[in-house]
């Protein structure tokens, strides 16, 4: 039975309550404990500083070259707090409800609320750290609304959020770096969990430079190593974010929580080639701005594909603004899953733009008119130059053309309340654990999250574990650093001798296809059966056909990504059990066969109030449920109208 | 397009390297460069080569990841991008490039374009940050910045530490790099308590990596894909003068 360990009393007092009687470690004994945390983003750099900060030991892997190159940086509108600086009605019982309605009634409500009661502090703490946001004439703290709310609490810097909250972070981690209190380990991909005595006691790790496995113990293990959206071979995550840390936390008895639930942001720039090796995000934020469009006629659509006439010679008439049209009260702000839905539709009908027909418009000509170009400038500067580098096409002049892509997953690793798995001292924290959004994230949630568990959260819960576990002298030489050494050093030697004809690479795109057609934006139970079976396939072929080259014990690449491509390829089916599984629509989550007569999503609360978390074993994943109740919230058909 | 490559192969740091040519055919003008490496290192494994090593993640210009010298310039020839923002549509058809990691002796060769510029971990974590712990800041807009003064700092800090600076630089002179940090933190009240032992210890940490001197000739400035100022190295000096006389 899955325990949440959710504490006792009202929602509002939950966190409170929990401090009051968490165990803690003593000041002078928190030396004696050693933490290692994977992944050095938002959620693994704050934790490690923090953790450092407070007097533990900590050793933090990357596989990165530096702690600052981490996929956080690249987020780009905002991070979400209840500060209520506008005066419009915000508060943390509002950013806690538009959390749970915008992931539609799939997340844990203690959870949420918690989040939100911390979110205010995060602000404070990236302020104090010298985080450049942006700001008011008066030199306060400006703010723009985001996607599934209408207040404006997202504080922003530019288009470069992201980056800037992790060198804050990585500020924070390099003065403890500079302490001594985190030692840090570049270019190490962590590779496996250790577990012993039913506890988390380390990690393998491979050295990219030299080939060398390495062994690390801790009294308790961090993993704060992302999401999972690049099963999908194209998606706007980092070439190198992988799976692999969860996946293996999984085969060792760490439950998979809702891995069907993928967010498919709905403004990226197009694919335009084979050859495409990822996809690029232009930021929620720009629909503050932008409005969505296509053509309203399929003839005039088909003029556009074959470049026959610009998009900005179609008139007024001519446009359907279609999300204003179908959601009047949100309009262009609806949340992500809806506004990629929508777009999904269009392009379905025929009114797609781009010359696959992928593609609407998210034009900027009102606004620049009404504000002026240097305001706009302001906002997205670095957006538009990026968009134009990449398209050669000017935004200020021409409409942007935008498609859905993959871009975060809200599956994970299941937690409980103390971010912990069912591993006892196994952690997961950010993006890597199943985390506070449900079935749908709201924009510049994920940054918040990932910040809330590594500052203010993990470095509280993790004393309540490590108190009752005695500093005890910690070694690599068990007989279980030995096994999971030697696993890793013969799946290295395997996947080295097979000598077939596709590379990781190969495979890679042709899970991606797999995944992206049959476990995207729309999911039927025929396709995902199908797609099941064509994983299968292609697993078994993986085992015969793979082609690598060079050897363990060096720099080596293609061998890398082989052993993610191997987990991608376990995963990529999980998720597909997993979402045929849920006979219902929800969030990102949507099945064909349970929709509204308008072609919303249609939740089954009745039976789907639960979290799935999947447990493995040598016959395949067992399901296991945690059921959700909700104390404060009244789960309703989501409406954006 | 064809585009025929001589890419600097070294096997890792202890091994000489050498200028190795190879043809890349089809290469279509919305590729990034980066994605035409891809393309040749495919073949490159299909033939049981060692593909050519370069760093890379985010391919959107923000990790700082990435850093290729091309025909001479760090990052290529177009301006105010990284080596995975360069497509290839910045070539023509039959054109030679020649692709190189960035030189400099604070960046060893890892393997062939892959450097390791853990020095400029380094010299952060001499004090490039404000000390400040987990749960002691004050309300956020306790602290108030003037908008010229955020924008200005946050110019500075979209350093995305690539070490382009580095390798633009004949004497490979990392004042860019620091100096953008100096200068972010300095224009902040946040930063204000500790710029001078800031300025010191960073600039202590930087000469300790064996980074050359600056010599004032704005290469730096001109291949950063950030477009960070050399105005802010004049700050760095400013601060450093200011902190030796105290």
């Amino acid at each position: 039975m899955l325990d949440a360990k959710i504490p006792e009393g009202k929602l509002e007092h939950k966190w409170n309550n929990y401090l009051f009687r968490v165990h803690l470690v003593s000041p002078a004994n928190k030396r004696k404990y050693q933490i290692i945390v994977v992944g050095s983003g938002l959620a693994g750099a704050s934790a490690a500083a923090s953790l450092g900060e407070l007097g533990y030991q900590v050793t933090l892997l990357t596989y990165h070259d530096s702690p600052r190159r981490a996929h956080s940086i690249a987020a780009q509108g905002g991070i979400n707090a209840a500060k209520n600086y506008h005066n419009d009605g915000d508060s943390v019982f509002r950013l806690f409800y538009d959390t749970i309605k915008g992931g539609d009634y799939r997340a844990r409500e203690a959870n949420v609320y918690r989040l939100a009661q911390v979110s205010s502090h995060i602000i404070d703490q990236a302020v104090a750290q010298g985080v450049p946001f942006a700001r008011e004439y008066g030199g306060h703290l400006d703010n723009r609304s985001f996607g599934g709310a209408q207040v404006a609490r997202t504080f922003y810097a530019k288009g470069q959020t992201g980056q800037q909250l992790l060198l804050g972070s990585y500020g924070a981690l390099n003065r403890q770096i500079h302490a001594g209190n985190v030692k840090l380990y570049t270019r190490h991909d962590m590779l496996d969990v250790v577990v012993a005595d039913g506890q988390a006691r380390g990690v393998i790790a491979r050295d990219l430079v030299t080939g060398e496995i390495r062994r690390f113990s801790g009294h308790a293990v961090v993993l704060a190593t992302g999401g999972y959206g690049n099963v999908y071979y194209l998606s706007t995550n980092a070439k190198l974010s992988n799976a692999t840390a969860i996946w293996r936390a999984y085969r060792k008895g760490a439950f998979f929580a809702n891995p069907a639930f993928t967010q498919i942001h709905p403004t990226c720039i197009p694919q335009s080639g084979d050859y495409q090796s990822k996809l690029t995000l232009m930021s929620e934020s720009l629909r503050n701005d932008g409005r969505v469009w296509v053509p309203k006629t399929k003839e005039t659509a088909e003029k556009l594909r074959k470049h026959q006439i610009n998009p900005q010679d179609v008139t007024e008439e001519e446009r359907d603004y279609y999300l204003e049209r179908r959601y009047p009260s949100f309009g262009n702000l609806v949340p992500r899953d809806v506004a990629s839905r929508a777009a999904k539709e269009r392009c379905d009908a025929g009114f797609g733009v781009a010359p696959t027909g992928l593609g609407v418009y998210l034009d900027f000509k009102e606004s620049i008119e009404r504000h002026g170009k240097e305001t706009i400038e302001a906002r997205y500067g670095n957006l538009f130059q990026m968009y134009e580098k990449i398209t050669s096409h000017n935004p200020y002049q021409r409409p942007m053309t935008i498609y859905p892509a993959v871009h975060y997953t809200m599956g994970g690793l299941w937690i409980d309340y103390n971010l912990m798995t069912t591993i006892p001292g196994l952690y997961a924290i950010g993006e890597a654990n199943f985390s506070d959004h449900g079935a749908n994230r709201l924009g510049a949630s994920a940054l918040m999250q990932g910040l809330a568990d590594g500052y203010f959260i993990l470095p509280v819960t993790i004393g309540d574990y490590l108190s009752e576990h005695r500093g005890d002298d910690l070694t690599t030489d068990r007989p279980e650093f030995e096994t999971a050494e030697s696993e890793m050093r013969e799946t290295i030697d395997h996947l080295l001798g097979r000598n077939g004809k596709k590379t990781p690479d190969q495979f890679h795109r042709e899970l991606g296809e797999i995944m992206w057609h049959s476990v995207g934006m729309s999911r039927n139970a025929e396709g995902l059966n199908h797609a099941i079976e064509e994983i299968r396939k292609l697993r078994a072929e993986f085992e015969t056909n793979l082609k690598t080259v060079g050897k363990a014990e060096e720099y080596n690449e293609t061998l890398e990504k082989a052993m993610r491509v191997r987990d991608f390829l376990e995963l990529g089916e999980l998720m597909a059990k997993d979402a045929l599984l849920r006979e219902e629509s929800c969030g990102g989550h949507f099945r064909e066969e349970f929709q509204t007569e308008d072609g919303e999503a249609r939740r089954d609360d009745e039976h789907f109030t639960y979290v799935s978390a999947w447990e493995h074993s040598p016959q395949g994943p067992v399901l296991h449920k945690e059921h959700l109740t909700f104390e404060k919230v009244t789960p309703t058909q989501r409406s954006y109208k | 397009m064809k585009i025929t490559l001589k890419i600097w192969r070294q096997k890792n740091n202890s091994s000489k390297g050498r200028f190795v040519e190879y043809s890349v055919d089809n290469v279509n003008g919305h590729m990034s460069f980066l994605e035409m490496l891809d393309v040749l290192n495919e073949n490159l494994i299909h033939k049981g080569e060692d593909p050519v090593a370069f760093t890379h993640d985010c391919r959107e210009g923000i990790c700082g990841s990435c850093g290729i010298v091309i025909n001479g310039r760090p990052h290529g020839p177009d301006t105010a991008v990284a080596t995975c923002q360069l497509h290839m549509r910045n070539f023509k058809d039959g054109d030679v490039i020649l692709v190189e990691p960035w030189r400099a002796r604070a960046f060893p060769v890892i393997k062939d374009l892959a450097v390791d510029r853990s020095a400029f971990d380094r010299i952060l974590q001499a004090g490039g940050y404000v000390s400040v712990d987990t749960g002691s800041a004050p309300e956020a807009n306790a602290i108030l910045v003037p908008k010229e003064k955020a924008e200005e700092a946050f110019l500075a800090a979209a350093c995305i530490g690539c070490g382009a600076c580095v390798a633009a630089c004949k004497n490979a002179s990392a004042m860019l790099f620091v100096s953008a940090k100096i200068s972010h933190l300095a224009l902040l009240p946040q930063g204000d308590p500790e710029r001078r032992e800031r300025a010191l210890k960073m600039v202590k940490a930087m000469d300790e990596e064996g980074f050359g001197p600056c010599t004032n000739t704005g290469a730096c400035e001109a291949e950063c894909p950030k477009e960070i100022s050399v105005a802010h190295i004049a700050r760095l000096n400013r601060e450093y003068l200011m902190a030796t006389f105290t």
